[in-house]
């Protein structure tokens, strides 16, 4: 068993075993047992990390075996440039949640923890999957867990929400299944990500899979105007499930464009930016109008999270180094700080069991560490130079220049809104007197949440003034897709 | 090799039968509450014919006996052995059930009927023969218009019964005028005669197809699909859960054995006319089907239609198999179908295993809001009754999902006009479909329960269920090794 399939199935199996023996009756072993499997699926990404080589775009660590004979699809994995991160944000943010649902789950313990893990196996299963039903398959089985997360763990509207959540993105997957079976009969008999993308395609059929794809992808991204699932589900799932919401599947959809619609219908691709350009400056600027108005601490953190993934998506669009890069960068960045935020808004509400920004006021003056780190991710949020939400943000918006300035200029807007609403809302919940005797009574972070919270906290301010490790990752894999991309592949 | 008499052929049948009836006989003397002795039998003598079955099929030989009435091959001995499996595990799960309900009291014809529903399946699925296959069906038919009724004093049940024997018949009787049409048209009742007849181009092609007009009719009756389908859900609702297992069950096995016999093997040079009818059936069975399914509140009603729409499914394999005229995509299509309809009779039985689990003296449990917080009072339960639905739902890693890819597969790499935009319509459609598969989900996990009694089960219930439903997570992750003994038992068939 090679490492990656050691990352996947860690997890995955300490999953299987908390939901087969995990009792309420000793909730305290469910949870130590569950930190452990978070640390071994962490563990196992330190030597992926460590092997990983710098300087060829080529897939790494690779293992194949035959899984479906008849349709010849392959259990087969891989990582390069483009997916390493995200193998290792997952695995971190996984031991972050693990942490955040320590004391606040005290009923099934075993199935949160449970649900959780698995999860995060499946989640980097679909990083490191190099084949496209093998894709497939990891993409939609996310759907189970994060549907039970938010039903059972959710607030007071958590059905609605997760009923939404598992139909909206059900709609796109299922056009991509198609899509993907489509390139099957297409290629030959073949589901190898890397023979589709040699395979020559016509205009009208790279047209119909980019759309299929978009359908797929730009939901769980996601995109204006597919973007309204986002704010409902975020309001109504439990903390844990915003947080790897954020922080990761909402990453998924952005990779799926890199590892499919891009390279597998360029030409669509080129011909449709302008679409995927302006859906992005949309989702920036309009989304980020509409997080000013939020009352809601968790909605406004949800379309914060559409206009930053707006940027991702525009990066990839512009079609030149920064602009991919910047948009890679961007997405880890942002599975810190969202990740972040949603667990500060968590440690409110466990206190205060409400998300409204009018409960509170003057937070600072009771809880003034909780306070600094959450003004410390706020600040990351809107981009402040030194934290991570600047690299990616600032290379994107370098790419966009170089692309057109125009496009340059709007983007850069994103800047002054994305401070304008962070601050705000940092200024209403935490700064000024107190407000209420809800917040008068407030007591101050603990050691888990100070851990939890410092953990990310170092993973903000370690990308934001160091990048390079980040950004060296990416390069060789980065240039070689834009290469492909540029080539056409129409049939001569 | 044909052969005048060759009984080994039919060995497992004939076990069958003379078990059924010693087993009938041997009733008379059982004096338990529980038929504890005619449960024992029947349970052994469907292992052994299972084994049997099992046995002739991995030989992989064809072979026609009895003046080529009856075929033994593959295909069929494969089916056989999945239909034996299928009723064996409905009656375990249903004898606590039945028990409960004043059903086995005066005698085992649980049992014993259904033992001879199986003989007629057998028959169904083995006859090579127009008129074979129609007694198979009628022995069916019989045996499950009483089983339906078995519960005589129950009100719904009889109603039920008698729906389903009128339109049953119907169904039978447009069966049998669209084989006598074939038979006027071609002079042999013999399917492989009917072949090469038809093959040979000299048959008036309009007379051909008003007989296959009322064959396909009558195979949609059997299949249930729309707009033959009105029978489904009142006979799904009222008759006692074990026979409606036996019914989604079994059932549609021989359903698809006798399609493959009937359309296949006898009328596959009129592919393109069948074809034609079966994808509109298809596509008004799976509008219909999940359309319906969403609006119900009981839950075998939402299985009625779930399955309508399931064969909808299932029709698209059996659709794409010829592409003007060429056979090359036939064994892929046809096995997907195969697959489809095996790993469907699979999750249909651990999600009426589940119902009859629930149900308990005096209440049914056949309301979705019965379900209501099984998480909290038996997770194991819950967690059996998620992936049913999730599988039936079509989302990986379940059995379910590899049997929607593979006819998917079919139907797209067979290349006809609008097969990619089929393709589109009918995952639109299972979207609708999950739907109402998550509310089932829904009520499990995140609703309150209304009673806080515990699950029990027997230990025989309990392994069975819990092999069941560890098959539609294992076969869901390795699909390969089903896949191929489908598709090399609908090549066999298609070789001879």
């Amino acid at each position: 068993m090679g490492l990656l399939s050691l990352a996947i199935w860690t997890p995955i199996a300490f999953g299987i075993v908390l939901l087969a023996f995990g009792r309420d009756e000793h909730a305290n072993v469910v949870r130590w047992i569950a930190l452990i499997g978070a640390l071994f699926g962490l563990a196992v990404t330190i030597p992926i990390y460590h092997n990983f080589e710098i300087g060829t775009s080529a897939l790494q660590m690779v293992e194949s075996g035959l899984w479906m004979a008849r349709f010849n699809i392959f259990y087969r994995l891989g990582v390069d440039g483009l997916s390493l991160w995200f193998v290792v944000l997952t695995a971190f943010i996984t031991v972050v949640v693990i942490i955040a649902g320590w004391e606040v789950i005290t009923e099934r313990v075993n199935q949160y923890m449970g649900a959780f893990l698995i999860l995060s196996g499946l989640m980097i299963g679909v990083f490191c999957a190099v084949d496209g039903m093998l894709f497939y398959v990891f993409f939609e089985a996310t759907l189970i867990p994060m549907y039970l997360i938010i039903g059972i763990w959710g607030g007071p509207n958590k059905i609605y929400a997760a009923f939404k959540f598992f139909l909206y993105t059900l709609l796109g997957s299922l056009l991509m299944l198609v899509a993907l079976i489509y390139l099957y009969t297409q290629s030959g008999g073949s589901f190898d990500l890397v023979a589709w993308y040699k395979l020559p395609l016509s205009m009208g059929a790279q047209t119909l899979l980019f759309f299929a794809f978009f359908a797929a992808f730009a939901v769980k991204v996601p995109m204006w105007p597919v973007h309204t699932w986002l704010p409902d589900v975020h309001v109504e799932a439990p903390t844990g499930g915003s947080a790897v919401l954020a922080a990761i599947m909402l990453k998924l959809g952005a990779y799926g464009f890199l590892r499919f619609s891009m390279p597998i219908a360029p030409d669509a691709a080129h011909e449709y930016a302008y679409v995927m350009i302006a859906l992005s400056l949309i989702a920036v600027v309009y989304v980020g109008l509409v997080a000013m108005v939020q009352e809601d601490m968790k909605k406004l953190v949800a379309y914060s999270s559409v206009a930053h993934m707006g940027f991702v998506t525009l990066g990839f669009f512009i079609f030149n180094d920064l602009g991919v890069s910047g948009a890679l960068v961007q997405m880890i960045a942002h599975g810190f700080v969202s990740g972040a935020m949603f667990l500060c808004i968590g440690v409110l509400y466990d206190r205060v069991h409400s998300r409204e920004i009018a409960s509170y006021g003057g937070v600072v003056n009771t809880m003034p560490k909780f306070a600094a780190f959450a003004m410390f991710f706020a600040m990351a949020n809107c981009g402040l130079p030194g934290t991570a939400g600047f690299v990616g943000e600032w290379m994107v918006i370098l790419g966009a220049v170089q692309y057109q300035f125009v496009i340059g200029a709007i983007a850069a807007s994103a800047l002054i809104f994305g401070a304008a609403y962070t601050l705000w809302m940092v200024k209403r919940v935490y700064l000024g007197p107190v407000t209420n005797d809800d917040v008068k009574t407030l007591t101050d972070i603990n050691t888990r949440e100070f851990f939890m919270l410092a953990l990310l906290a170092i993973a903000v301010l370690a990308m934001g003034i160091y990048p390079k490790p980040f950004t060296d990752v990416m390069d060789a894999s980065v240039t070689d897709l834009l290469k492909h991309v540029a080539i056409s592949k129409l049939p001569q | 090799m044909i052969e005048k008499l060759n009984i080994a052929a039919l060995l497992p049948e004939l076990i069958l039968l003379v078990m059924a009836m010693v087993i009938a006989m041997i009733d008379l003397f059982d004096t338990s509450v529980r038929r504890h002795n005619t449960y024992v039998l029947t349970l052994m003598t469907l292992g052994l014919v299972a084994v049997l079955q099992a046995f002739d099929a991995s030989e992989g030989a064809t072979i026609y006996s009895f003046g080529n009435m009856v075929v033994s091959d593959p295909m069929g001995n494969w089916l056989k052995c999945f239909s034996t499996l299928s009723v064996m595990v409905t009656l375990v799960y249903g004898r606590p059930y039945a028990a409960e309900r004043d059903m086995l009291r005066m005698g085992g014809e649980l049992f014993t009927l259904g033992l001879f529903a199986l003989v007629g399946m057998y028959v169904m699925i083995s006859g090579n023969n127009f008129l074979v296959l129609y007694l198979g069906v009628e022995l069916l038919a019989l045996a499950s218009y009483a089983l339906v009724a078995l519960r005589r004093d129950n009100a719904t049940a009889s109603e039920a019964a008698m729906k389903y024997f009128v339109l049953g018949a119907l169904g039978s009787g447009f069966l049998l005028y669209g084989m006598s049409l074939l038979y006027g048209a071609t002079g042999s009742l013999d399917i492989s005669t009917v072949f090469k007849s038809v093959t040979s181009g000299h048959i008036n092609h309009q007379v051909l197809v008003l007989g296959l007009v009322f064959v396909v009719c009558g195979l949609g009756f059997k299949f249930g699909v729309v707009p033959f389908h009105m029978w489904v859900p009142d006979v799904y609702q009222g008759a006692p859960t074990v026979v409606t297992l036996l019914i989604g069950g079994a059932h549609k096995l021989a359903a698809f054995a006798m399609t493959m016999r009937l359309l296949v093997e006898g009328l596959l040079p009129l592919a393109i006319d069948w074809q034609q009818m079966l994808m509109v059936l298809s596509v008004a069975s799976l509008l219909i089907g999940n359309l319906a399914g969403i609006a119900q509140t009981n839950i075998k009603r939402m299985i009625a239609f779930s399955t309508i729409s399931q064969m909808g499914f299932v029709l698209i394999g059996l659709y794409s198999g010829v592409v003007n005229g060429n056979t090359a995509a036939a064994a892929n299509a046809y096995s997907s179908a195969m697959f489809y309809v095996v790993t469907y009779v699979l999750t249909t039985l651990a999600v009426f295993g589940i119902v009859m689990l629930l149900a308990r003296e005096g209440f049914e449990s056949e309301e979705i809001a019965d379900f209501a917080g099984l998480n909290q009072r038996s997770p194991l339960y819950a967690g059996v009754m998620a992936l049913c639905m999730f599988s039936l739902a079509g989302i990986p890693p379940m059995v379910g999902f590899a049997g929607k890819l593979s006819v998917l597969q079919a139907l797209v790499s067979s290349g006809q006009t609008g097969a990619v935009a089929l393709a589109v319509y009918a995952v639109m459609m299972s979207l609708l479909a999950a739907f109402y598969y998550l509310r089932v989900v829904k009520v499990m996990y995140f609703d309150a329960p209304i009673t806080a009694s515990t699950v029990t089960a027997g230990a025989d219930v309990r392994i069975v269920l819990l092999i069941n439903s560890g098959l539609l997570l294992v076969l869901g992750l390795l699909p390969g090794g089903l896949m191929t003994l489908c598709a090399r038992a609908i090549v066999s068939t298609l070789g001879t």
